[in-house]
């Protein structure tokens, strides 16, 4: 059995995680085909480092700082795995082992070109999942078109921990930071209330990827789940039910 | 009913010559329709969906001696080039310059519809401010300032309650008034960067004196916002100014970190929201019973049951309440002077022709009358409730699976009454593409007419279970070729974005208003087609030339589909109406009782491919109009085509069985 590296680990709890309910040790187990106790001995490793929650015997949850790390390899690892796909044309059952190879050593900046490059995707074209926001300081994908040749150094990074908009809870709030997509999206988001800054709460999700309901500047809006997914929102820890 | 105020003696007041324009606009979904009604006494169609009133809809009003022409724009959130509708509106506004712009505001929502009221101000129209559905916010616990509202806009603001009447006559003199006296509305300014860039530019416009109709201010925003045909008309007027422009949008632009129109639309929004907040006595939110009503109808599996219970309960009504109706008033009639099919030319042609008359104005009352208005009044209530709009929310990811988003359900559901005005309403579809699928499943829709055919034929014939398998088969239909056409039609689907308007509880009068209004069109072009086809269909008769007709079309109808030989001229004649199927049917066969002439399994597969084999001529029509005749030549020959191949098996199938 190959060695696992902390990023697998947190990449693993990342997809596993459903609803903000606890990750057991098996699933991980089983996810990452490693020994139980090694999990075991892994996640305490992780929890000592600040990356997971880990209560034992219950389960594990990802803490703000893994979030973080967590998307930034997910986002790299289906920024590959479209890559691979769409472009290379590498057969199904090859490209996820091969972007598993190589999201360890995509630099930052070849993400972002990768990002640019692919036209800011919404979701893998392997698995159709969402890929995380960049942590770019941008409120959309326009202005890192316009803005790309100022280099990464000069243009920052984002400080807050961004989740789409389809992945908040019921009741669970947040404050809208970025939107991407092209011009026609956007404006229609905006049209709608929908700005940088927004505070926006979850009313509801429809059941078999239907749209999401949320509450926005006093009225109700129906949101199409490709749509919500575009939107990306720091959450509020607090969730209102 | 128009100005309905004790004060009302001045509506009939003799004109002083003098002609107004008044202009509505608005969010949708706001009750612009409503005031529009009651403004003109006209009968325009009120619906509680978004984007319901695309079309131009114009009425007249004499008040205090003024002749005013009223226009109903349609239901909008911006004047961004999003649609055609926000291109038509703000067109209107600044090109045509209407004496009045009415913003009509649903006072619940202050916040998102002063959003566009801002927008109404950048263009500098001369405004009246009508904060409708007071009642409804009140009831939710928002009261509004009328006066703080006043004094920060700079224009008048009238509170109404229009499904009642109330404020209508207030709102007609505040806008004869602004009409009258155009007062200077007040300059109202963003923030200081956003503000300084906009007066640069502003200056810059009015230097080079472009000579165009848009006021300077907006055409400066506009030109900010990358607006691509604003661009396109003064890049032909003056090149520097657009040169300009680039430059000091990518200035705020770096200086922001957002693109330029984000900017200005947070802008915007945060002006709304200050605007809002200032002028808010009280707002609590209060859980009403339409909270309750909410929970029910999106619930994860309530919902569900309450959409299916929509979409199918509207059929069975139609279907059910229609067949008591009609056996009632076809009981009446024969007491009068029962129809007489059997003719022959041994008969004198005035008798032939005047018992076509009587047999088309009968198949007319017990066919259409029973059938249509049940419909359009229990569509009217599901309407204006504004429950569709939460049978969308759950339909959303089924009708991904054909290509479209959840409001497509809307145009579909009113499809049942009459393909036409359905396949109209399809502009509420964000795309061609989207609007091309959803009238292309509207054209397989049971409408009014193929009812009609199922009950006369199949429901009374063969039984009402048939009826009813024919039904689900036409909506197992629907959603197959749903698919076939997403497959077809290239390109990408849009997604949802829809406003979630709060439950209003239907007024009878509107209900009542628009049922008729509804079924007035209807009776208007069905009756004289009904009677020319019938007096045309017995003449024909009675001179034989029917037989060449359905001799020509054998190998269809007899060999592949196992029909007897006349239908094939029934077939032909349902491309005009498809009732008139069921209704030659009688005329040849000289019964009412079809059986003499069909089996059981022949009625079937008759319905079956006459609900499903040509959209009547008024679709193919309407059709072409929208969409193009390319599109509808496809279309058709789809339908003609699925017709065949079903109702060929299901001819082979049922004999197996019968």
């Amino acid at each position: 059995m190959e060695q696992k590296s902390t990023q697998d680990y947190l990449k693993a709890v990342y997809v596993l995680r459903k609803n903000g309910d606890l990750v057991s040790n098996t699933e991980i187990a089983q996810k990452l085909d490693v020994a139980p106790a090694s999990v075991t001995e892994m996640l305490k490793k992780l929890s000592e480092e600040g990356y997971v929650k880990y209560s034992p015997y219950h389960g594990s949850t990802l803490t703000e700082k893994g979030l973080k790390e967590a998307q930034r390899i997910a986002r790299k690892h289906r920024l590959l795995e479209t890559f691979l796909s769409d472009v290379l044309h590498i057969g199904k059952d090859k490209v996820h082992m091969e972007a598993c190879q190589l999201e360890h050593a995509l630099s930052d900046e070849a993400e972002e070109s990768l990002c640019r490059f692919l036209k800011h995707p919404d979701t893998c074209s392997d698995d159709g999942k969402t890929i995380p926001a960049c942590d770019l300081p941008f409120s959309s994908c326009e202005e890192c078109i316009k803005l790309h040749d100022r280099g990464l150094e000069e243009v920052g990074k984002r400080r807050e921990n961004l989740v789409a908009l389809s992945e908040l809870k019921q009741g669970q709030a947040g404050k809208i930071h970025f939107i991407r997509g092209g011009h026609a999206v956007l404006q229609r988001l905006l049209d709608m209330g929908l700005t940088p800054s927004t505070r926006i709460t979850l009313i509801k999700s429809a059941p078999f990827d239907g749209p999401i309901e949320i509450f926005v500047r006093g009225s109700k809006l129906a949101i199409g789940r490709g749509i919500a997914s575009k939107v990306f929102v720091e959450p509020e820890a607090k969730v209102n039910s | 009913m128009g100005l309905c105020c004790p004060q009302n003696g001045k509506k009939t007041s003799p004109s002083n010559g003098k002609h107004l324009t008044f202009a509505l606009a608005g969010n949708a979904n706001v009750g612009k329709s409503v005031i529009f009604n009651q403004l003109t006494d006209s009968n325009q169609i009120i619906g509680n969906w978004p984007g319901k009133t695309v079309d131009r809809a114009e009425g007249n009003l004499r008040f205090e001696g003024y002749d005013i022409t009223v226009i109903d724009l349609p239901g909008i959130y911006s004047f961004s080039t999003f649609s055609m509708e926000e291109l038509v509106s703000r067109d209107y506004i600044a090109l045509e310059k209407p004496d009045v712009v009415i913003n009509v505001l649903d006072a619940s929502v202050l916040e998102r519809n002063l959003f566009f009221t801002l927008q109404l101000l950048e263009m500098q129209a001369p405004l009246v401010l009508c904060l409708n559905q007071v009642d409804v916010a009140k009831n939710k616990g928002i009261i509004i300032d009328k006066d703080k509202l006043e004094e920060t806009l700079g224009v008048p603001v009238v509170f109404a309650t229009a499904t009642r009447g109330e404020g209508i006559y207030e709102l007609a003199k505040e806008a004869v008034k602004v009409a009258i006296h155009k007062p200077k509305a007040k300059h109202l300014k963003y923030r200081k960067e956003l503000e300084e860039k906009i007066e640069q530019l502003q200056q810059i416009i009015e230097k080079e004196n472009l000579g165009l109709q848009y006021p300077a201010r907006w055409l400066a925003i506009k030109l900010l916002e990358g607006d691509s045909e604003i661009t396109k008309i003064i890049a032909a007027k003056s090149k520097a100014v657009v040169d300009a422009s680039k430059v000091i949008a990518a200035e705020l632009q770096s200086s922001c970190q957002e693109p330029c129109f984000s900017v200005i639309a947070s802008e915007r929004y945060a002006l709304a929201s200050s605007i809002a907040v200032s002028a808010l006595q009280q707002s609590e939110i209060w859980t009403t019973l339409s909270d309750k009503l909410e929970w029910l109808t999106t619930h994860r599996v309530l919902g569900y049951f309450t959409s299916a219970g929509v979409i199918a309960g509207l059929l069975l009504w139609t279907f059910f309440v229609g067949n008591g109706l009609s056996t009632v008033i076809s009981n009446g009639l024969s007491i009068i002077r029962p129809v007489d099919p059997a003719l022959s030319t041994s008969q004198p042609l005035l008798a032939i022709v005047l018992n076509g008359v009587w047999g088309g104005l009968n198949a007319g009352l017990t066919l259409i009358i029973p059938f249509v208005i049940p419909f359009y009044l229990l569509l009217a209530v599901v309407e204006t409730s504004g429950i569709l709009t939460r049978v969308a929310f759950m339909m959303d990811s089924a009708m991904h699976k054909m290509g479209l988003h959840g409001k497509a359900i809307i145009p579909i559901i009113l499809g049942y009454g009459c393909n036409v005005p359905a396949i109209q309403s399809c502009k509420i579809m964000e795309t061609r593409r989207e609007r091309l699928l959803a009238a292309f499943a509207i054209t397989f829709a049971p409408c009014s007419a193929r009812t009609i055919v199922l009950f006369g034929m199949v429901g009374l014939f063969v039984g009402i279970q048939w009826a009813l398998l024919l039904y689900v088969v036409d909506v197992i239909i629907i959603f197959v070729l749903g698919r076939v056409a997403m497959k077809a039609v290239p390109g990408k689907s849009t997604g949802l974005i829809m406003e979630m308007s709060s439950f209003k509880w239907p007024s009878m009068k509107v209900v009542l208003k628009q049922t008729w209004s509804r079924t007035k069109s209807i009776i208007y072009i069905v009756f004289p087609i009904y009677i020319v086809g019938s007096v045309l269909l017995q003449v024909l008769f009675a001179y034989n030339v029917l037989t060449p007709i359905g001799n020509a079309l054998a190998p269809l109808t007899v060999w592949w589909l196992g029909l007897p030989l006349i239908a094939g001229v029934l077939l032909i004649l349902g491309t005009i109406r498809k009732e008139l199927v069921v209704l030659g049917a009688v005329a040849i066969l000289g019964t009412t009782n079809l059986l003499v002439g069909f089996t059981p399994v022949q009625l079937v597969v008759m319905a079956l491919v006459a609900m499903l084999y040509i959209p009547c001529v008024s679709t193919v029509a309407i059709l072409g109009k929208e969409f193009g005749w390319k599109a509808t030549a496809v279309i058709t020959a789809a339908n003609i085509g699925v017709a065949l191949l079903v109702g060929g098996l299901a001819f082979r199938l049922l004999t197996l069985f019968a």
